[in-house]
């Protein structure tokens, strides 16, 4: 710690930084854990999606308080959340009994709380496709309007989809589980699931494999798998398999010390699986690298080398996992899941590699998803923002700092984030969800 | 015997140079290590073991539960049970046979040996007239009988003892005793620093190939066997002084071994308890024997292994030629090479009661990753480094290749081993 930044945490430091407009940043929620505040209910037009779907999921719901034109209206106390059903919403006037639901929500809804906007994936006529891109925008925007960690998200479903094709999604994003998940759209399409299923431990027994395991996001991700009951096959290189092990140990998985970008990667996560008597259920592609100079100086061996540990060794380990004559592959109805980064969505100065690679993983799991629908695996990443780690504790403060509190969180977010958000995807009840990519950025304020 | 011993899997430290990377490291620290790299690479973590059974030849004495102490600091189940072993050198090959033995008997139905040796954490003692005068010091009913006693402490007696590596009965040490062997079977220079660079280069190759990527877990940083230089050659080590056998000496630093720290597990089975686990089944323990000579009265100090292998063999009604693979512990290159000699050696052979000579092997399938010279001999720990080795080798050639492990020992003894891949 630099003396800057030890001045900077002292309390002194807090209070003149506090003064001079750095306050500090809120205590996100987080976990399994639900809003503290009733969950208000509205419907625009009678759709009944979200209301079938909260009945689903066990919570009771109070109604909401509507802006009439009296000033100032308000809720008596703080709301934990608010969910529209805009799913009959097609028209602009509509857009006005919107406003009106959200201008007292957003005034009383309490700390990390929620607001979400369950809304039709875009069709229909000229004006219907108007309106779905405008709720896209209202949502973002409430999303940079919120304070106190609380969450805007807009969830968009197709025509089919059902209370249970819905849950799991609705469920994780009132949870604190998508805590650093902000301002972000994505869609749910029809799986026929009927919402049964462990909220606890969704993964039980499960066999996910996660490369990159031995520190930071990784080691994250495979202990919130574990928590929720994955059998975890920890994947990482070999000179960095001592903390490998204890990750495994803590885990209570196998530490499987493997170079992805070996010509043999995928044979041999399937015969470690295999040998169990196995097959894998999900992989979580976590594994990358940095080489950051501007494009100017990044020469091929920088361009390949990110390149190749990034997005082509994934690729080629998919396509043997995925070969279903491999033992010890990805079963039908198993999970893919890769790891861009808001780098890649929005471009990062200096990271013209790093960004082609995880824009590249982006477009993987696009690809992949319709062409693996028929076996009922799904295909998904999410894209971190700021996550703090042994990594990002290395930049200088004062850029460090600035980082942090670029989004509308305020804050980074923790490797838990990044890791609950996956553990959404990977639950077997978001069979609905595929071909999307997440962003765990707390909305960044800077690109897309 | 009702019951089969197999080898599961290994792990191990990397070896490093005495006073290297590790020298922070105790014996404690290292073994547990190489046993939590064990447990995780086998998702072990909270298992109860039937027992594990592991040594150090230079150990402290408040070290006395080492294996234990180290087993409650691992992910295993606190009540797997342990104990410490010892037979210098052949400490692991002797931890493998006793685990393999109780395996066999059906008194457990998993187990782990191991060995771990830091020449960096030796204890050092302090000379037996200072002990002699403190002890008497601490009895004394007076305090003038107290300064009596305190005032037979002479200077010279301040000097801290290290731990010898001579034999107590020759005063000769290691290197010193298989001089005479060298000299004795005439093994010449060449053919040591020849030994000495193809274990350096099988060695590297391993590493190169991903080998050992399921047979070592990295410590302190250091991911590969440390004292390895892939790049020496016969005319680098062609170079280097003699260090035992005078001046006109054959033995340099280059083909004796290095003092090492590291440690080293294998985790054994019968195969229904891996089946149960889901875990592989590489090798089964066929049979082990120990022999030793009289080195006292002038015998070669590390060809104990001779007589070992001889009478293993004749039980077993095997030839050399039967095994696919060998490993004979590289203490140094002539006690390898020695070893070799003797046992083609019809009247050697039959002067230490064997019905006559064991036979050549073809050096090919001798050390095939490479041994001690290369990767370093941390004592205790070089025979749980080989049984793994050994048995993923063997497993690779598939069912019935037969493997033998001939390892030499302090105090003329010698341990050896065989395995078969099922």
């Amino acid at each position: 710690m630099s003396a800057l930044e030890k001045v900077y945490y002292s309390p002194a430091g807090k209070a003149i930084a506090a003064k001079a407009g750095l306050k500090e940043p809120p205590r996100l929620r987080r976990g399994r854990t639900w809003p503290q505040g009733s969950i208000v209910l509205a419907s625009i037009g009678g759709g009944t999606l979200a209301a079938e779907t909260m009945r689903l999921l066990g919570r009771s719901t109070d109604d909401p308080v509507v802006d009439e034109g009296d000033d100032a209206p308000g809720y008596g106390a703080r709301i934990g959340a608010l969910v529209v059903d805009a799913t009959a919403v097609s028209t602009v006037s509509q857009l006005e009994e919107l406003r009106a639901l959200l201008r007292p929500a957003v005034r009383s809804i309490e700390r990390s709380g929620r607001i979400v906007v369950v809304a039709r994936v875009a069709s229909g006529d000229w004006e219907a496709q108007a309106v779905a891109r405008a709720l896209d925008g209202i949502n973002r925007t409430v999303g940079k309007e919120l304070r106190g960690g609380a969450t805007a998200t807009l969830l968009q479903v197709e025509p089919e989809v059902r209370a249970g094709d819905l849950a799991s999604t609705l469920s994780f994003v009132l949870q604190g589980r998508s805590a650093f998940v902000d301002g972000q759209a994505w869609i749910v399409t029809a799986a026929d699931q009927d919402g049964a299923g462990r909220d606890e431990a969704p993964l039980d027994g499960k066999v996910v494999v996660v490369t990159g395991a031995a520190r930071g996001i990784g080691a994250a991700i495979a202990r919130t798998l574990a928590r929720d009951g994955a059998i975890i096959v920890a994947v990482d290189i070999p000179p960095a398999g001592e903390s490998l092990a204890e990750v495994a140990n803590e885990v209570g998985g196998t530490a499987l010390q493997l170079d992805i970008t070996a010509a043999d990667a995928g044979r041999r996560i399937a015969e470690h699986v295999a040998q169990r008597g196995q097959s894998i259920y999900g992989i979580v592609h976590n594994a990358g690298i940095t080489r950051d100079k501007m494009l100017v100086n990044t020469d091929a061996a920088r361009w390949a080398s990110v390149l190749e540990v990034n997005l082509a060794a994934q690729m080629r380990i998919n396509e043997v996992l995925l070969d279903p004559a491999t033992d010890g592959g990805i079963a039908d109805g198993g999970r893919v899941i890769g790891v861009a980064s808001t780098s890649g969505l929005a471009g990062n100065k200096g990271q013209t590699n790093y960004a082609a690679s995880k824009a590249g993983v982006a477009g993987l799991v696009t690809a992949m998803a319709p062409d693996l629908a028929s076996r009922r695996i799904t295909a998904n990443a999410v894209a971190p923002g700021f996550i703090q780690t042994e990594m990002t504790a290395k930049i200088p403060f004062i850029q460090r700092e600035v980082f942090l509190r670029s989004n509308s969180l305020s804050q980074g977010g923790l490797p838990v984030d990044v890791a609950e958000t996956i553990g959404y995807l990977l639950d077997p009840r978001s069979q609905g969800v595929t071909g999307q990519v997440i962003r765990v950025c707390g909305q960044n304020l800077v690109g897309a | 015997m009702t019951h089969s011993a197999v080898v599961v899997g290994g792990n191990r430290t990397p070896f490093a140079k005495a006073g290297g990377p590790f020298a922070q490291a105790s014996n404690h620290d290292l073994l547990t290590a190489a046993l939590d790299g064990l447990i995780a690479r086998h998702g072990l973590a909270g298992e109860r073991i039937g027992e594990v059974a592991a040594g150090a030849v230079l150990k402290h004495s408040k070290d006395f539960n080492l294996t234990r102490e180290a087993v409650l600091s691992s992910a295993l189940d606190p009540t797997t049970p342990a104990c410490d072993l010892q037979q210098a050198c052949g400490t692991g090959l002797e931890t493998t046979i006793y685990i393999a033995n109780k395996i066999r008997l059906g008194q457990i139905e998993s187990g782990i040996s191991g060995g771990v040796d830091s020449t960096s954490d030796a204890p050092i003692a302090v000379s037996d007239p200072l002990r002699r005068a403190l002890l008497k010091a601490n009895a004394a009913r007076s305090a003038a009988d107290r300064l009596k006693a305190l005032s037979r402490i002479r200077p010279a007696h301040l000097k801290p003892q290290a731990p010898s590596v001579a034999e107590p009965r020759t005063g000769l040490s290691m290197g010193e005793h298989q001089a005479l062997t060298t000299e004795r079977w005439g093994i010449d220079r060449a053919a040591q620093d020849e030994l000495a660079a193809a274990s350096h280069h099988r060695l590297a190759a391993a590493w190169d190939d991903g080998f050992f990527d399921d047979l070592v877990t990295p410590y302190m940083g250091v991911p590969r066997d440390a004292i390895l230089r892939p790049d020496t050659s016969v005319e680098r080590l062609a170079g280097l002084k003699p260090v035992f056998g005078g001046p006109q000496g054959t033995m340099t630093a280059g083909n004796s071994t290095a003092l090492s720290d590291g440690a080293a597990t294998a985790l054994l089975a019968t195969p229904e308890w891996a089946e149960a686990h889901h875990l592989p089944v590489l090798a089964k323990v066929v049979d082990a024997e120990v022999a030793a000579v009289d080195h006292p009265g002038g015998a070669d100090l590390l060809l104990g292994p001779v007589a070992a292998a001889g009478r293993m063999l004749a039980r077993q009604g095997l030839t050399l030629g039967d095994f696919a693979l060998v490993e004979i512990h590289e203490a140094f290159a002539s006690t390898v090479l020695a070893t070799l000699k003797a046992w083609d050696d019809e009247d050697y052979c039959r002067a230490i009661g064997l019905e006559g000579a064991l036979g050549t092997i073809d050096r090919s399938v001798l050390n095939v990753t490479g041994s001690s010279l290369a990767a370093g001999h941390p004592f205790a720990a070089t025979g749980a480094r080989i049984v793994p080795t050994l048995a993923k080798l063997l497993h690779e050639r598939g069912p019935g290749s037969k493997g033998l492990i001939s390892m030499c020992a302090a105090g003329g003894q010698g341990v050896v081993a065989i395995l078969e891949a099922v």
